[in-house]
């Protein structure tokens, strides 16, 4: 059994997942990422040291897409320190789709420029490690790391995070009667990063920029703990 | 710097006091800057907590507290908070909560203290009270529009012009009959089409050149040239023209550059005006002087009339040119004086000289030389002794009443409290007068404080100034050795309260209601010049204007170090918004009046507003202590 299918069984065995992979990694960087660990599971939310992270891909599949950028900024429930912000172009194995091009508002030249993600691999292991890291739809960020990682290294890059779309999702679409307001053809509240914020009053920020995007992620999360959880909830609660 | 900072540094760029600050300077601010979120109902600041931050509301809204309990402040997007704090012992005075969920941009202390090192401007904004005032009122004393006023502002009628062939005594003639010191001559249209025009009949003309009574000197007379001879031999051709939608600066320059004092204005190629430096200087300076001597110049009522529409153009580019709003009230002030002065000579003349000596009194704003452009007739008749009502009164009733009527047509509407001379209450004998004033001072009652706090202020705008100048020295004698009569005075100047001031598109009151616009007289003018009225009469000042009142306030020490500055400032800022929203008004064709709608104030004035408010209010507040009836009154 894999250690990832064992993680997804029971969320609280992230540490034991994370100190197995600390002894099993071959390359130096991961093996001190993994050791580094993260929160135990009963750290309260308010007490953990946490990290946005957000990528701008090429496109949606990790299989065929690559990652433009990334952006990633230490936080804690209280601060979020735009000083700490770390923020970096890559040049993705694979070519970019004119569609994407626009939508980063990163042009081609500085792209060609830009290094490999395995050259910037130590500094961005290095913001995470210790770190629980905080994203607006896991699927990309954690998919497309691991992969990413896995076509250099041959090693597999995972690690628990706080997903704030599933949180809003939690409170927004698995609720009794969902279903029912579903069937009575009422459109489901979006749950996308913008409409997300909106509810708690956040201001709007011009969207897809790495960077952007995190602090807009860190501070959802804020807003969602001061409205519907406590600085006392455990992480355990919250990652998956 | 990071696109997605870019837009947290845009959202600061349009907020005071960072809308000044350099590039380099916003970058350190936005690098360094820490985000929270606040939930409506939760605490940002508790009291007396130790504080290191300045703090930036990028969404939602807060309140602040005094320790009393009641509201000290509502905020809301863009503006800052915490700053007096970082600057006086760093323990939060104010507790702050979010009254809406809240974003908070939280800039550390060792940025704020560069800011306030490597700008003046912000450490001027931040810092607490009158300096931020000061500034602000300084700065507006600087900037002037000369840049800025487009020529044809200056230009009051067509230009004189004659035909080529005419003679110079034609020529001559033409200029002494228009007034003028030049006159533009025009030629059959040749084939220079650029000079070629059509005037307003249809005719077409070239403009040929241009005369002045310089050239009769120096290329007539000096030359020996006959009047018989046509213009055309002596008109100097080269012509320096200047569009109307030129500025009167290029203007000024061009002439100083070529030394000409004549400049043909055109609109396209037809003129339209002739320009001359002294229009220039007469615009630059001293319209309102010209309006006075026009003013002296009128020989009826019906004259005088026709110039109160220009009063508010005086008006208007004195706030243009910068003028404070001392200068503005003096100015005011002087041109109702002596639209007065000049009624009152047209109607001695219609009726004969007085039959006993008399002083026409001025109250209120215009005794004060704070007149604004909306104003009614505060005035008062001060009779020799030697009055007889039964042989006098027929006379100096129809002198009131002309003199009333004149200045109501001259836009000096007719007072509604019946504060006029055609009112035979206040047209009597000087020691009619003394009497009234001795009993307001020595029996206070409601109505007689009201009278005071009008005919306090009062000057003499014609005939025996020593009356009215008798009448201060009563006042200012007896009001200061009044205990009683100050301590009412006092109680009645603390009535109309500032507000605490604007959040988002609104007033907010002390109890935190909302209003939609404020009238700045009412709530800020007038309670200032009431309350600076009590301490002027308790030092024995005979000042009337509130400026000069504060210099005799400050010289007797009546007002612990600094206030007497401070309500200086207040009352200058307040003045010169009111003053700068009656010009809005004027120049979008409303009438203007006393009301501002918090829309339309920019962010810095509500700051400064604030402060000017916090200033009037902390006065009246001192107000009661100082001159507080229980312990003084019973001891004398």
């Amino acid at each position: 059994m894999s250690p990832l299918s064992s993680s997804r069984a029971n969320p609280n065995d992230w540490p034991l997942f994370m100190a197995s992979c600390a002894e099993a990694a071959r390359d130096p960087r991961l093996r001190r990422f993994f050791a580094a660990g993260g929160p135990a599971p009963e750290t309260p939310i308010g007490q953990a040291s946490l990290v946005a992270l957000d990528l701008e891909t090429t496109g949606l599949d990790p299989g065929r897409h690559g990652i433009v950028s990334i952006g990633v900024l230490p936080f804690s429930l209280r601060r979020i320190r735009l000083s700490e912000k770390r923020y970096w172009v890559l040049n993705p194995p694979r070519t970019l789709t004119e569609k994407s091009v626009t939508l980063h508002r990163i042009t081609h030249s500085e792209i060609a420029s830009a290094p490999d993600l395995d050259d910037i691999l130590d500094e961005l292991l290095a913001v995470l490690a210790g770190r629980l890291a905080v994203v607006h739809y896991r699927n990309i960020e954690r998919s497309f790391l691991d992969s990413a990682v896995r076509a250099r290294l041959r090693e597999r890059l995972m690690f628990p995070v706080i997903d704030t779309m599933q949180l809003e999702a939690r409170l927004h679409r698995r609720r009794r009667w969902a279903w029912a307001k579903r069937l009575s053809g009422r459109k489901p509240l979006s749950i996308r990063l913008h409409e997300s914020r909106q509810r708690y009053h956040l201001p709007p920020y011009p969207g897809h920029h790495a960077l952007g995007d995190a602090l807009a992620t860190a501070e959802l999360l804020q807003a969602q703990i001061a409205n519907h959880y406590h600085p006392e909830t455990p992480v355990g609660e919250l990652w998956s | 710097m990071d696109i997605e900072l870019l837009e947290i540094r845009d959202h600061l760029g349009r907020f005071a006091p960072f809308d000044h600050l350099s590039d380099v300077l916003l970058d350190a601010v936005v690098s360094q800057i820490e985000v929270s979120y606040f939930k409506a109902g939760s605490e940002i600041l508790a009291r007396d907590q130790e504080t290191h931050e300045l703090c930036y509301i990028r969404s939602g809204a807060v309140e602040m507290f005094r320790r009393s309990g009641s509201l000290y402040n509502r905020l809301s997007e863009g503006d800052i908070f915490g700053y007096s704090d970082l600057l006086r012992n760093k323990h939060v005075r104010f507790p702050v909560r979010a009254i809406e969920d809240t974003l908070i941009y939280f800039i550390p202390e060792r940025i704020f203290e560069r800011l306030c090192e490597e700008d003046d401007a912000f450490a001027d904004f931040v810092e607490a009270g009158g300096s931020r005032l000061k500034m602000t009122v300084e700065q507006q004393r600087r900037e002037s529009d000369m840049m800025m006023t487009r020529v044809r502002k200056l230009i009051n009628r067509r230009p004189a012009t004659i035909e080529a062939g005419a003679s110079l005594q034609h020529a001559a003639q033409r200029m002494t009959d228009q007034g003028t010191t030049s006159v533009l001559v025009l030629s059959e249209p040749g084939e220079d089409w650029l000079r070629n025009f059509t005037d307003a009949q249809g005719h077409e003309w070239r403009l040929a050149g241009i005369l002045t009574d310089r050239d009769f000197c120096t290329r007539v007379l000096a030359a020996g040239i006959t009047p018989d001879t046509p213009v055309s031999e002596v008109m100097t051709e080269e012509l320096l023209t200047v569009q109307s939608d030129e500025s009167v600066y290029e203007a000024m320059l061009c002439m100083l550059r070529s030394n000409v004092h004549h400049l043909p204005v055109l609109h396209r190629r037809r003129p339209i005006g002739l320009l001359h430096l002294s229009d220039i200087v007469r615009y630059e300076t001293h319209s309102s002087l010209y309006l006075v001597s026009n003013i002296f110049n009128q020989s009826s009522d019906k004259g005088l009339a026709r110039l109160s529409a220009d009063v508010r153009a005086a008006f208007v580019q004195l706030v243009a040119e910068g003028a404070t709003s001392q200068m503005i009230g003096r100015a005011l002030s002087t041109i109702g004086r002596s639209f007065t002065r000049r009624l009152l000579e047209l109607g001695e003349a219609r009726l004969g000289p007085p039959p006993v000596p008399y002083s026409f009194m001025a109250l209120g704003s215009m005794a004060r030389d704070e007149q604004t452009i909306i104003t009614d007739q505060d005035n008062a008749l001060v009779l020799d002794d030697r009055f007889e009502p039964g042989q006098h009164d027929d006379y100096f009733a129809a002198l009131a009443k002309f003199v009333s009527d004149g200045l109501d047509a001259c836009g000096y509407s007719y007072c509604k409290g019946d504060i006029m001379a055609t009112n035979p209450r206040w047209r009597q004998p000087l020691r009619v007068w003394k009497e009234y004033f001795s009993t307001w001072i020595e029996e206070p009652n409601p109505k007689r404080l009201l009278d005071s706090s009008i005919f306090f202020d009062l000057d003499s705008v014609h005939g025996e100034e020593a009356f009215v100048e008798q009448l201060q020295d009563l006042v200012a004698e007896k009001a200061s050795r009044s205990p009683l009569f100050l301590a009412a005075m006092a109680r009645n100047a603390r009535n109309r309260t500032p507000p605490l001031g604007f959040f988002r598109t609104f007033v907010m009151e002390n109890d935190g209601k909302h209003n939609n616009s404020i009238n700045l007289k009412r709530r800020g003018t007038a309670p200032l010049v009431d309350l600076i009225r009590v301490h002027a009469m308790a030092c024995g000042s005979r000042s009337q204007n509130t400026f000069n009142r504060l210099d005799d306030i400050a010289a007797a020490k009546l007002l612990p170090e600094g206030v007497s500055d401070r309500l200086r400032y207040a009352f200058e800022f307040i003045s010169m918004v009111r003053i700068r929203h009656q010009v809005l008004d004027i120049e979008a064709e409303r009438e203007p009046d006393n009301n501002i709608e918090p829309e339309n104030v920019s962010s810095s004035d509500r700051h400064h507003l604030k402060d000017a408010f916090e200033a009037l209010s902390h006065a009246q507040k001192f107000l009661k202590f100082r001159y507080s009836t229980s312990s003084k009154s019973s001891l004398s």
